[in-house]
């Protein structure tokens, strides 16, 4: 098992060179707010990114390191943005009850339907993954009474929070908005990172690099599977909430398909066996789609386009070229 | 009562017989390429709008053979160019190449034939009911679950008794023994994938006189035929049409007690099936 382990990169010791990434990556998006506008950014922008980055990079916990591809996840995370928006709609003006609220909701569908599936493998994974997705969103579809159904679900927004010794004005802020979720950002990519660097973590490693030999030696791959598919399931809801908080709003297109696809390819894009790999994704992603977007109606073609060249010529994400180039 | 209970039933039955053409396409895929093709839906939608393109030139009938058969060419060269690049490569690869491909079809299809629904005429002597008080049974949805039928069966005898069907059995089985026998398994692949491509463009035409065209026709039918594969059991065919027409009946008898859950039913039942049979009605043990 150590040689499997050993050769994993997430289970090399934290050297020089990986305290100096870090370093960097934390510098870049603490001065965010104050770099983007010069690229023709805006703070909300960066918000918009950290948040689907979150939800790349919880993914990824699955298909990076545990090595099983959820093609589904949005369903996870429209469960957090719509946890976190009912109970602000609904129950209480709270910004961390709301979250609370979307990660647990996230995270019990999560353990559900992982308990459901952990005996499929690739391919098969991926297609019951997408199957059970439409249940939620059939849900918050139908649903019109409490999701207010296509339409989405308005009229709630989110709210300040008190410190005590401090008023954090989150709701028209963009600036406090921006660093409350980095905070958030950081505790669940913090958590994510010890859980990797965890005898569980490694042990997700091993399963990925080889199951067979994993079971061999006792591990019980099934419920290694089925936690780390409910521990994504939380993380993806957290972003959920941080989502819902971001808009004001929650609507089914946050639990479709389409979604998921966008997830992956952000996780791709990056590179799946680099821990910020999806967020660099997700930041490429979401400027390259604003940008599509607002230069031709038939942005989906050219979305479709960046999918089959990611796929074609660049397998490996642009942090996975990077990495191979250094170590030739 | 038992008018509403037919009517519905009756529908299901259509609707079933579309998630089997679509599933079985699917499937064919999925069991010797191991691809879950997501575009499937596009290529349906295609077929769809390629016969409303044919009719004016060469009539209704000829276009029925004629759009199936230009979108599985289409579906071929692009197996061929693309697809079959990646066979062998981790799974997400293939899911999200794929999706792009889906979102590219389908942005193409609207970008030529405009945003609104276009729609695909059935001769006139096949779409009147047949009679008053069974309004709902026309000709033109007898014979549509009479072509399926058709498809169907010849699909299974073609799997059955021709050579080629004879190697895509044996390839699901085990295609690196199938390739070491001198069978030219690229190839077969790429046929197999033109098949699938071809039920999914006649769904599409078939489709198209029934409920009209749009360029995202095919999504309604998408997902539940992933769930007509899974219930059905993966790698069975047989279990594929079961499971397809299984969810047509079940979504259509919901609709007439509840009819917003007439949509989620069909995960439901997916569930329970996962639940107490995991391999499907017909899967083979182990399986995945």
């Amino acid at each position: 098992m150590s040689a499997t382990v050993m050769r994993a990169p997430a289970a090399q010791p934290l050297d020089r060179h990986r305290l100096l990434v870090l370093g960097l990556v934390w510098v870049i998006l603490l001065l965010c707010p104050f770099w983007i506008p010069f690229i023709g950014g805006y703070t909300s922008l960066g918000t918009r990114i950290l948040v689907l980055g979150l939800a790349a990079m919880s993914l990824n916990f699955l298909i990076g390191f545990t090595g099983i591809v959820s093609f589904g996840h949005a369903a996870y995370f429209g469960l957090g943005v719509y946890g976190c928006g009912l109970i602000l709609r609904y129950v209480t003006a709270s910004t961390p009850l709301g979250l609370v609220a979307g990660m647990l909701l996230g995270g019990l569908a999560g353990t559900i339907i992982g308990a459901l599936i952990t005996k499929r493998r690739g391919i098969y994974f991926a297609m019951v993954t997408i199957a059970f997705q439409q249940i939620f969103y059939f849900i918050a579809y139908k649903w019109n009474g409490l999701t207010g159904g296509f339409d989405g679900l308005r009229g709630f927004t989110r709210a300040n929070i008190n410190l005590g010794f401090a008023n954090l004005d989150i709701i028209k802020n963009d600036y406090v908005f921006y660093y409350f979720v980095l905070f958030v950002f950081a505790i669940v990519a913090g958590v994510m990172g010890l859980i990797l660097r965890s005898p569980f973590g490694r042990t997700l490693l091993a399963i990925r690099e080889n199951e067979r030999r994993a079971r061999f030696l006792g591990i019980n791959v099934e419920r290694h599977i089925w936690l780390a598919f409910t521990i994504s399931a939380i993380f993806i809801a957290i972003a959920g909430g941080l989502y819902a908080l971001l808009n004001n709003f929650a609507d089914p297109s946050s639990l479709y398909t389409d979604l998921s696809g966008e997830l992956v390819i952000m996780c791709v894009l990056g590179g799946i066996r680099v821990f910020w790999g999806p967020l660099l994704g997700a930041a490429v992603y979401v400027v390259l789609q604003d940008w599509i977007s607002s230069h031709t109606v038939n942005w989906m073609f050219f979305v479709g386009l960046i999918f089959v060249i990611v796929v074609m010529f660049f397998p490996r994400g642009l942090l996975g070229i990077l990495r191979r180039r250094s170590e030739a | 009562m038992l008018q509403l209970i037919l009517f519905n039933l009756f529908n299901g039955l259509i609707i079933g017989a579309f998630y089997v053409l679509v599933s079985l396409g699917l499937s064919m895929i999925l069991n010797l390429s191991n691809v879950i093709n997501f575009a499937h839906g596009n290529f349906l939608a295609l077929g769809g709008y390629l016969a409303y393109v044919l009719i004016p030139y060469i009539g209704f009938w000829p276009s029925l053979l004629v759009a199936p058969l230009l979108t599985a060419v289409i579906g071929y060269l692009i197996e061929v160019s693309m697809i079959s690049r990646i066979y062998g490569r981790d799974p997400i690869y293939s899911l999200l190449l794929t999706f792009g491909l889906a979102f590219m079809i389908q942005d193409a299809c609207r970008y030529i034939w405009g945003v609104n629904g276009l729609p695909l005429t059935v001769p006139n002597n096949i779409s009147q009911p047949l009679s008053q008080t069974y309004f709902f049974l026309n000709a033109y949805r007898l014979f549509l679950v009479a072509i399926v039928a058709v498809s169907v069966l010849g699909l299974f005898a073609f799997l059955r008794y021709s050579r080629m069907g004879m190697r895509i059995r044996a390839g699901i089985l085990d295609l690196d023994t199938v390739s070491a026998l001198g069978i030219n398994v690229r190839r077969l692949r790429s046929l197999n994938f033109a098949f699938g491509i071809f039920l999914a463009g006649l769904a599409g035409v078939l489709a198209g006189g029934q409920i009209g065209l749009n360029p995202n026709m095919g999504d309604n039918l998408l997902l539940p035929s992933f769930v007509a594969i899974i219930v059905g059991g993966m790698g069975s065919l047989v279990g594929t049409l079961l499971g397809g027409l299984t969810i047509g009946v079940a979504a259509a008898l919901t609709a007439v007690v509840w009819p917003a859950a007439s949509d989620v039913v069909v995960y439901i039942i997916m569930a329970v099936v996962l639940l107490v049979r995991p391999r499907g009605f017909l899967g083979e043990e182990g399986m995945q």
